[in-house]
C-alpha cells in the first residue's frame, strides 16, 4: 500500500544544511495499522509529509497505492490526496469558516460529486455529530472538532488513512473515545492507518510501531496485535 | 474552474463580511469620485447642448475691436433678424451713497438682448427700464459690496444713472465672470454723454443676431457665406457652435483633472487592498493548507480567493458608483460659479460603467500580487508550525511580472482618464515618483525606528514604537496612503498661498500699487494737482499711443497670416495696440539683443524700436526687418533695433513694441501713471476724488485685485479641495482597514500583555504612541512632497521665492496626527474588552 524506499530529507539554510532523515526504507500492508513513534526531532512529521505527497524527498521515493509520487507535479500529488489519502491532525485544522457538514463534505466536493450530503450526514451521526451539523468550530469542543476531522477523514473512502497525534491536543477521557473511534472506523473501512505519535500506549493500539531516533529507524516490530 | 472553487469562494468568505467589507470600502470613495465627476461632466455636456443657444443669447455675435464700418454696418443690417448693439469696456463706476468707485465691465446695450435664455434681474423685468431713462442694472455682487439698492444711484463717466435691477446672471456667463469683473448694463444712447469712449481708449463693438430662421442648417449655411466677409472687415463671428466647443475644451479639461484628482483615492484604495488582501492571506494560510492536504490544487486555491477579491471589488465599485450617482447632485452646487448654464441631474450610464471598470480593475491589480502568495503555500503547514522567512525583495519571478502589469494597466488608466498621452503619462510618472518615494520612506523609517530604538525609555513607548517595524506593521502602507492624502491637500494649501504671495510681494515697499489710466493730456497737470494734495507723485507717468501694424519688411498682414514661418497673434491682427515712447529702459526691462537707441535719430526716416523678446520670438524677426505701424492714419516705418525681456509681473505699464523719443511726441495720446500710496485708506480717497473729477480716467488697486484674486482661487482650491477629500477620507478607510486587519495579531498581543497583568490604560497607551507616531511620519512625509512640490511650482511655473507658512505646516501635522489617533483607537477599541480566555481559545 505504502512503499518508502531510501527516503532522505535534508534542510539546507544558506550555507549550512541539516539532514531530518537519513535513508528511511519500508513498506506497508493493505489494511494495517502502523505507527511511526519518536522523541521530538526524531523527524516522525517530516517522514509522514513526505509519505503523505506533502513534501518532496531531497532523494528517495515514494509510493502509495502503486502509484510514485515521484517526479509529480504539486497539483497531480494534490490529486493522489484526494483520491486515495485521509488526514487527520493533532490541531483537528478544519477551515473555520465552514459548518461541519461542510467541511466533510469538501474532498467529495473537490472530486465534482453531487449528492453527497447524506453520505456526511451519515459518517457525522457516526461519530456522535448528527446533532451538530450546521455548527462552526468554533462552536465545538476539541473532542467534537477531532470527530469531525474523522468523518471528514473517511468521506473519500481513503485507501490510506494519515494520522498526525490525533490525540495530541485532547484530555485523556476525550482521547479514549476518539481512539475507540478511530480504530473502529478504520477497522470498518478497511483502510490502511499509518499513525505518528509519541504516545506509546497509543502506538501500542496498532500491529506494527517503527521508532525513529535522529532521523534513523531504530526499529521496526511487530505488535500483539498484528 | 468547478463548481467547488465558487462554492468555496462564498463559504470561505461568509465569516469574513465584516473584514471584507473594508476591502470593499477602500475602493468606494475612487469609485465615487469617478463616477460622480464623469456623470457631472456627461449632465454638463449635455445641458451646454439643451441649453445651446442660451450660451450666446443669439444665433451669433458679431464682434470687433475697432468701431464697425459703414460697409460692416450695412453687411450687418442686410442680415436681418433681430439684433442688440452693444458696446463694452471697463470703466471706473462711482456710487455716491458708499462714496466709492471700483473698475467695472460696462455694457451700453439697445436691443431685445437675450434672444435665448433669461436675463435674470431683481426685478423679473428690470431690463424694460433701460428704454425708460438713464437707468442702469448692476451686478448683485457689486451692488452688496458697496451696500447700494435699487432706486440708489451710479454715476458712470459724466452721466450718472439710476440704478433699476440688480443683474442676478446673465445667459451663457458664469458667476466667476461677475467676481473678476462687475458688469453694469446701461443704454446705449447714454454712451456719448458719459464721455469715456475716445479715441485710443479699449472698446468692444458688439452686435446680438437673432436670425428669422434660426436652424443649424441655416446658420451654418450663413456662417460659411459670412466668413470671408466678416475677415476681410476685422469683425469676429461668435456662433453657439463655436461657444459650444470652446466650452466644451475648457469644462472637458476641467472634469480630466478632477476625474485625475478622484483617481488618486481610488490608487490609494489599492494600496489598502494590497495590504488587506496580504494580511487577509496570511491569516488563511493554514485554511488553505489543510485544503492542498485535502487534494486541492495549487491554482483552484488561487481562484478560489481571486473570486473573493473579484467580488469585493465589483461589490465595492457598484457602492461606489451608487454613491457617485448621488455625489453628482452636490457637484453642480460646488462648481455653480463655474458653470455658464444649469445642470439638471440625470444618470450618465457610461460614467457608471466607466467607474466600475476602471475601480474593478484597480482592485484586481492591486490584489493579485498579494493573491499569488497563494501558490506557495505549502500542504506541510498543516501539520508542521514552520516558521518561513520572507526577504524583502520579492524573488517570484511571477510577483515581478506583476508588479509590471500593475505599472501598466496604472499607465493605461491615466491615459484613459487624460485622454491626453502626454498628460497622462507625465501624471503616471509623477504618481510613481510619489508612492515609491512615500514606499521608501516608510520602509525606510520601520527599519531606522529598529536600529535607532529607544532601549531606556518605559515600556509603553518602547511597545508602541517596536510595533512599527514588527512583521505585519503597518507603517509603509500608513506612510503611503495618509502621506499621499497628505501631500495632495498640502500641495493645494500652499501652492493657493504661493500665488497670494505672488501678488503680495508685489505689494511689498517701494512697489506700485495703484495705476490711473486713460488719462487724456489735458488732463494730466490738474490730475498731478489732486495727486499732490495727498502727497502723492506719480513713480512712473506713461504716454500712451495707439496703433496698428500693417506690414513686416513689405508683407501685409493678411499676406503674413498666409506665411507659416511667422505666427501672427491674434490679438496683433485684430485690435489696435497701446505702445509708448522714452529714452531709457524702465527697470523691468532689460536689452538681450542689439542696442537699445534712446532718440530716434530722424523723425521721418527709419525709426530704431525695441520688441519685446517673446513676440520677437514669435514673429520670427531678426535685428533689422521693417515694421511698417499705422498711427492715427499716418504710416511710420520702424526698424527692430534691440530686443528686450520684460518682466511682466510686475506692476508697472510694460509693452511689447517700444519707441525712441523725438518721434510720437506730436501723436494723439493719452496717460497712465503708476503710484504707490501709503494704506489702502490713502488709495481708496485718491481714487474717489479722481473718479469724481475725472470721469473717464480708470483706476487698477493692487488691494482690489488682490482680493478678487484671492476670492477666484479660492472658489477654485474649494472645488480641487472638495475632490481631495476622498482621497483623504479613502486614507482614512484604508487606516481603519489596516487597523482592523491587523487586529488579529493585536487582539493576541493585548490578550497576552492582560494576562500578565497590563491595564487598559497600558494597552491604550501603547496603541496611541504607535498610531501618533505612524500620523505624525505619514504628515511629515505628506507635507515634506507638498512642499517639494510647492517649491518647484514657485521655482519653475511663477518663478518666484517660495517662503513656506510654518503655521499651516503645524495645523495641518495636528490635524492628521489627530485623525490618524482617532481612527487607529476607534478601531481598537474592543481589543482591550475582549476576553482573553475566548483569545486563546481561537488561537
Amino acid at each position: 500500500m505504502l512503499f518508502a524506499e531510501n527516503l532522505t530529507k535534508t534542510y539546507r539554510s544558506g550555507e549550512r544544511s541539516l539532514t531530518v532523515l537519513h535513508d528511511i526504507s519500508f513498506d506497508i500492508e493493505d489494511g494495517s495499522s502502523n505507527a511511526i513513534v519518536g522523541p521530538s526531532g526524531s523527524g516522525k512529521t517530516t517522514l509522514l509529509g513526505l509519505c503523505a505527497g506533502l513534501d518532496h524527498p531531497t532523494s528517495g521515493c515514494v509510493s502509495i497505492n502503486g502509484i510514485s509520487l515521484s517526479g509529480l507535479s504539486e497539483d497531480a500529488l494534490a490529486s493522489v490526496r484526494n483520491q486515495h489519502v485521509g488526514f487527520i491532525f493533532q490541531s483537528f485544522q478544519l477551515i473555520p469558516t465552514l459548518t461541519a457538514i461542510e467541511n466533510v463534505m469538501v474532498p467529495l466536493e473537490l472530486r465534482g460529486e453531487r449528492g453527497i450530503e447524506p453520505k456526511a450526514k451519515a459518517l457525522l451521526t457516526d461519530v456522535g455529530l448528527g446533532d451538530r451539523l450546521h455548527h462552526y468550530p468554533t462552536q465545538l469542543s476539541g473532542g467534537e472538532q477531532q470527530r469531525v476531522a474523522i468523518a471528514r477523514a473517511f468521506i473519500n473512502d481513503p485507501v490510506l488513512l494519515f494520522a498526525d497525534e490525533p490525540t495530541g491536543n485532547l484530555d485523556s477521557d476525550t482521547s479514549a473515545a476518539i481512539e475507540d473511534l478511530l480504530f473502529g472506523m478504520n477497522r470498518n473501512f478497511g483502510t490502511t492507518l499509518v499513525l505518528v505519535t509519541h504516545d506509546l500506549e497509543l502506538a501500542a493500539k496498532t500491529q506494527r510501531i517503527i521508532r525513529l531516533k535522529s532521523g534513523h529507524i531504530l526499529s521496526d516490530t511487530r505488535t500483539e496485535n498484528a | 474552474m468547478n463548481t467547488f472553487v465558487w462554492r468555496m469562494a462564498w463559504r470561505e468568505s461568509r465569516g469574513n463580511l465584516n473584514r471584507l467589507a473594508l476591502f470593499v470600502a477602500c475602493i468606494v470613495l475612487g469609485v465615487a469620485a469617478l463616477v460622480s465627476i464623469t456623470s457631472f461632466g456627461d449632465n454638463l455636456n449635455r445641458a451646454i447642448d439643451d441649453q445651446a443657444k442660451t450660451l450666446l443669447g443669439a444665433d451669433f455675435v458679431a464682434d470687433s475691436r475697432i468701431e464697425f464700418s459703414p460697409e460692416a454696418e450695412a453687411l450687418l443690417d442686410s442680415i436681418g433678424g433681430d439684433q442688440t448693439r452693444e458696446v463694452r469696456f471697463t470703466s471706473m463706476a462711482f456710487f455716491p451713497k458708499a462714496d466709492n468707485a471700483r473698475l467695472t465691465q460696462i455694457r451700453a446695450q439697445e436691443g431685445g438682448f437675450p434672444y435665448y435664455g433669461v436675463l435674470e434681474t431683481v426685478p423679473a423685468n428690470a431690463k424694460s427700464t433701460l428704454d425708460e431713462g438713464d437707468n442702469a442694472l448692476v451686478d448683485d455682487g457689486l451692488m452688496m459690496q458697496f451696500g447700494v439698492d435699487v432706486g440708489d444711484s451710479v454715476k458712470i463717466g459724466q452721466v450718472t444713472y439710476m440704478i433699476t435691477g440688480r443683474l442676478i446672471s446673465i445667459p451663457g456667463e458664469s458667476i466667476a465672470q461677475g467676481i473678476a469683473g462687475p458688469r453694469i448694463f446701461i443704454p446705449l444712447r447714454t454712451l456719448e454723454a458719459t464721455g469715456l469712449v475716445q479715441r485710443g481708449s479699449i472698446v468692444s463693438h458688439v452686435r446680438y443676431v437673432k436670425l428669422e430662421d434660426g436652424s443649424a442648417e441655416a446658420l451654418s449655411s450663413l456662417k460659411e457665406e459670412l466668413d470671408p466677409k466678416f475677415e476681410a472687415l476685422r469683425l469676429d463671428m461668435d456662433t453657439v457652435e463655436d461657444r459650444k466647443r470652446s466650452l466644451g475644451r475648457t469644462f472637458g479639461n476641467l472634469t480630466r483633472f478632477l476625474n485625475l484628482v478622484g483617481f488618486i483615492a481610488l490608487l490609494l484604495g489599492g494600496v489598502g487592498i494590497a495590504s488587506s488582501i496580504h494580511v487577509y492571506i496570511k491569516r488563511k494560510i493554514s485554511t488553505v493548507a489543510v485544503m492542498r492536504c485535502l487534494g486541492v490544487g495549487t491554482s483552484q486555491a488561487l481562484w478560489i480567493y481571486v473570486i473573493q477579491a473579484a467580488g469585493m471589488g465589483l461589490i465595492g465599485a457598484t457602492t461606489g458608483a451608487t454613491i457617485g450617482v448621488l455625489v453628482q447632485v452636490i457637484l453642480p452646487a460646488v462648481l455653480n460659479d463655474f458653470l455658464p448654464v444649469d445642470i439638471d441631474f440625470g444618470v450618465s450610464w457610461s460614467a457608471i460603467a466607466l467607474g466600475m471598470f476602471i475601480g474593478v480593475t484597480i482592485t484586481a491589480l492591486f490584489a493579485l500580487n498579494p493573491l499569488v502568495a497563494i501558490r506557495n503555500i505549502s500542504p506541510l503547514l498543516a501539520i508542521r508550525q514552520s516558521f518561513e522567512t520572507e526577504s524583502d525583495l520579492p524573488t517570484d519571478p511571477l510577483k515581478w511580472a506583476l508588479y509590471g502589469v500593475v505599472g501598466a494597466g496604472i499607465l493605461a488608466c491615466s491615459l484613459l482618464l487624460a485622454d491626453n498621452f502626454e498628460f497622462g503619462f507625465w501624471y503616471f510618472i509623477g504618481i510613481l515618483i510619489a508612492f515609491s518615494l512615500l514606499g521608501a520612506l516608510g520602509w525606510a523609517i520601520a527599519r531606522v525606528f529598529k536600529r535607532i530604538f529607544p532601549r531606556n525609555s518605559g515600556f509603553t513607548i518602547r511597545q508602541g514604537i517596536a510595533n512599527l517595524y514588527r512583521p505585519n506593521n503597518q507603517t509603509t502602507v500608513m506612510i503611503m496612503t495618509l502621506g499621499f492624502g497628505t501631500f495632495l491637500i498640502a500641495t493645494l494649501f500652499v501652492s493657493r498661498d504661493v500665488l497670494l504671495n505672488q501678488i503680495n510681494i508685489s505689494d511689498a515697499k517701494n512697489q506700485p500699487n495703484l495705476v490711473f489710466y486713460d488719462i487724456q493730456t489735458d488732463q494730466a497737470d490738474p490730475l498731478l494737482n489732486v495727486l499732490a494734495s495727498y502727497n502723492l507723485a506719480p513713480l512712473q507717468d506713461v504716454p500712451i499711443v495707439t496703433m496698428r501694424m500693417s506690414a513686416i519688411n513689405g508683407e501685409t498682414l493678411e499676406e503674413l497670416r498666409a506665411n507659416e514661418k511667422r505666427r501672427i497673434p491674434g490679438w496683433m491682427y485684430e485690435r489696435e495696440m497701446r505702445s509708448t515712447y522714452r529714452d531709457s529702459l524702465s527697470a523691468t526691462e532689460t536689452v538681450v539683443q542689439g542696442e537699445w537707441v534712446p532718440v530716434a535719430p530722424d523723425p521721418f526716416g527709419l525709426i530704431p524700436i525695441s520688441v519685446e523678446k517673446g513676440v520677437f520670438e514669435q514673429l520670427n524677426l531678426a535685428l533689422g526687418d521693417t515694421i511698417l505701424f499705422d498711427i492715427q492714419g499716418i504710416p511710420f516705418e520702424t526698424t527692430v533695433a534691440s530686443v528686450r525681456e520684460v518682466d511682466w509681473q510686475q506692476i508697472s505699464p510694460n509693452f511689447v513694441f517700444l519707441f525712441p523719443n523725438g518721434v510720437l511726441e506730436p501723436a494723439p495720446q493719452f496717460r497712465v501713471m503708476v503710484m504707490r500710496t501709503e494704506d489702502r485708506e490713502q488709495a481708496a480717497r485718491v481714487q474717489q476724488q479722481v473718479v469724481r473729477e475725472f470721469p473717464n480716467v480708470s483706476a487698477v488697486d493692487l488691494a482690489l485685485v488682490l482680493s478678487v484674486a484671492e476670492s477666484l482661487i479660492s472658489k477654485v482650491s474649494f472645488v480641487i479641495r472638495f475632490m481631495a477629500l476622498f482621497s483623504v477620507f479613502t486614507g482614512l478607510i484604508v487606516l481603519s482597514g489596516t487597523v482592523i486587519a491587523s487586529r488579529y495579531q493585536r487582539l493576541q498581543e493585548s490578550v497576552l500583555l492582560k494576562t500578565l497583568g497590563a491595564r487598559r490604560k497600558q494597552v491604550l497607551a501603547i496603541m496611541s504612541v504607535e498610531y501618533l507616531v505612524l500620523g505624525f511620519l505619514a504628515a511629515l512625509t505628506g507635507l515634506f512632497l507638498a512642499y517639494f512640490a510647492a517649491w518647484a511650482i514657485s521655482y519653475f511655473v511663477f518663478e518666484t521665492v517660495f517662503i513656506p507658512n510654518f503655521a499651516n505646516i503645524g495645523i495641518l501635522m495636528a490635524a492628521v496626527m489627530s485623525l490618524t489617533l482617532l481612527f487607529g483607537l476607534l478601531n481598537s477599541g474592543d481589543i482591550y474588552r475582549r476576553s482573553a480566555l475566548e483569545v486563546l481559545r481561537e488561537g
